[in-house]
């Protein structure tokens, strides 16, 4: 009966069946009064897909992971990963996740390579099988000169190398990377996501959380915006950014606000301005990118007290204080 | 999908489980093996400075028995003092042991370093991971009691008076013993607060060992008929007098069968009350 469940194929209109299947889910920390943490999430990732889930602290994006990595029971909805319903088979589909949760979990007590080579034997490899597993992947991931090394001694960056290979080690479908680059310094960032990137090669599906929306828009094919629990909106970095309706942002600081719906007005007038909106202090004009824009609204706006201008592109920053109001920092 | 997961495909659920358990009992050998210094002394010193303080050193002080006051006790009960502590030390080396290798580590992992995690996302369900942290603290235990013995034998000036004329029910008060540490560790380590660690020695391991009939035998306590009674919620107690009457038969002891139900009890008790504060701590 069990293992009948683990074959169910996934009912979809998705030309590839989607390796990581979330219906309806809602997760409701009880307590008083009720903490509602994920609040009808739905969303569908293909296979080899590099996934974000961008959104603030506390947008429910750690809870829709620990759901999918079975280390949470939702209140309703169902996870699929690799065809496997989790909450049901939660000991047989952790074989086809691999997990990188926020905080580093290395077996203190292992080195690099044992932390390895162990996890490889929780998975059912023989001892042959892990140690050459290991070997491989401490090539693959520069590791070598710190197979001896235990997990006290290197830097987050590198402890953060260490649990990736270490995640991927038993050849998981698809890997969960929970806020990978909180707490690493830039450059660490960017080796981090050389080796995501280089996941790709594996055939390995990944889906990540993450604040920094320079992370969602360098690293994932498509992204969902998350917020209160819910997905706003989903689509590839590019698309989400062309929604914001310019490719060029002007951001006006003024010495006062009073008069700043006259100035609007008269923004909105000019050619290649798409848009004009209030901000803290002044008003911020999405535009086309166009020769002599610029000077335009300088001089249109001096008239009003100009104090300061910002120029930008759209980030998916842009995209998330359009739809809700507030930064992603907030 | 083609990648190599075959190793892992081709076996069952069953297969798999195995696998991960063994896999994480590897693991713990192999890391106990790498402490196994630490580990022998933490396992030996307190069985023997015990017997060296009070079956060696008491002995020798002038005026003992005015100094030695459990000598009376022991001469009443029908054997020296030595004969009294082979037990209950062994008891106390069983239940430590069990401390010692789940709950400290545990409130370690759930607190501080959250190590558990990658054993808890093994191809293998919780209680699993849970039941395997009893069974390899069990082993451990096995080996404190073991230890006991050879101390025992060289350290007192008195001989102890031990002999085993029951094998099977010295067996099954041993793993029964054993396992019932490992639960009450798993246990302790699930409710315990990283901060809170150090009450458990005042609260939890100092009393149920003073408390556990591991310095005297449960039915000297006649005369204290109140203590004799509350004692027995003290799963120690248990642990001291089946050693007692497989090891030591002619101290008086509780009756045999008394004993291994009420082994099995707090062994079912602790397990369920572990694994449950177990999966509370890892599922949300």
């Amino acid at each position: 009966m069990a293992d009948a469940g683990l074959h169910t194929p996934v009912e979809s209109g998705l030309v590839s069946e989607p390796i990581v299947d979330i219906r309806g889910l809602r997760k409701v920390y009880p307590g008083k009064p009720p903490v509602t943490a994920v609040d009808g999430i739905d969303l569908q990732v293909a296979p080899g897909e590099l996934y974000g889930l961008l959104g603030p602290n506390g947008a429910g994006k750690t809870t829709t992971i620990s759901i999918a990595t079975t280390r949470a029971v939702p209140t309703a909805g169902t996870v699929r990963i690799a065809g496997v319903d989790v909450v049901a088979h939660p000991a047989m589909s952790r074989r086809a996740i691999g997990v990188v949760p926020q905080y580093n979990t290395l077996d203190r007590s292992c080195t690099v390579a044992e932390n390895i080579r162990f996890h490889c034997l929780y998975f059912g490899m023989s001892g042959v099988e892990a140690r050459s597993r290991t070997t491989d992947l401490l090539e693959q991931f520069r590791l070598q000169d710190r197979a001896r090394a235990y997990p006290q001694q290197l830097s987050g960056g590198l402890a953060q190398r260490v649990q990736i290979a270490r995640a991927i080690a038993h050849h998981p479908r698809v890997l969960f990377l929970d806020e990978p680059s909180a707490g690493l310094d830039p450059q660490s960032r960017i080796a981090m996501w050389d080796a995501v990137r280089a996941l790709r090669s594996e055939n390995i599906t990944v889906v990540l959380t993450t604040h920094y929306m320079e992370e969602a828009d360098a690293l994932c094919d498509r992204v969902a915006i998350i917020d209160h629990g819910r997905i706003l909106v989903e689509d590839t970095p590019a698309a989400l950014k062309a929604s914001v309706g310019g490719d060029k942002l002007y951001d006006l600081h003024l010495v006062q606000t009073a008069d700043r719906e006259r100035l609007a007005q008269q923004l909105r007038d000019l050619t290649g301005v798409t848009g004009v909106e209030p901000t803290m202090d002044g008003l911020r004009v999405l535009a086309q990118a166009r020769e002599g824009l610029l000077p335009q609204v300088i001089t249109a706006a001096n008239a009003y007290g100009l104090r300061d201008v910002a120029t930008a592109e759209p980030t998916l920053e842009t995209v998330f204080i359009r739809l809700t109001g507030r930064d992603l920092r907030e | 999908m083609a990648v190599a997961i075959e190793s892992s495909k081709a076996v069952g659920r069953r297969g798999t489980y195995t696998r991960a358990f063994f896999g994480l009992m590897l693991r713990d050998l192999f890391v106990l093996r790498r402490e196994i210094f630490p580990f022998l002394i933490r396992i030996g010193m307190n069985p023997l400075l015990f017997l060296f303080v009070f079956t060696y050193v008491m002995p020798h002080m002038s005026g003992s028995a005015a100094m030695n006051p459990t000598a009376n006790m022991a001469a009443t009960g029908g054997g020296n003092f030595g004969t009294v502590l082979l037990p209950g030390l062994m008891a106390v080396a069983i239940m430590f042991s069990g401390i010692a290798a789940v709950a400290f580590p545990l409130v370690q992992e759930f607190g501080v370093t959250r190590e558990i995690d990658d054993r808890v996302m093994c191809p293998l369900p919780i209680a699993a991971v849970a039941a395997e942290k009893i069974v390899f603290s069990s082993l451990q235990s096995i080996v404190a009691a073991a230890l006991v013995f050879p101390l025992a034998y060289y350290i007192p000036s008195t001989p102890v008076a031990a002999h085993v004329s029951n094998w099977p029910f010295l067996i099954a008060v041993l793993i029964l013993s054993s396992l019932l540490a490992g639960a009450l560790g798993l246990t302790i380590g699930t409710f315990v607060q990283p901060k809170q660690i150090g009450l458990v020695f005042g609260v939890v391991v100092v009393p149920i060992t003073f408390l556990g009939c591991v310095y005297y035998p449960w039915a000297a306590l006649g005369h204290l008929r109140w203590l004799q009674i509350g004692v027995l919620v003290n799963p120690i107690v248990y642990i001291s007098e089946g050693l007692r009457a497989a090891l030591t038969p002619t101290m008086g002891h509780m009756p045999d069968w008394g004993i291994l139900v009420a082994l099995v009890f707090f062994l079912a008790l602790l397990t369920w009350l572990g694994m449950r504060g177990f999966r509370r701590r890892v599922v949300s």
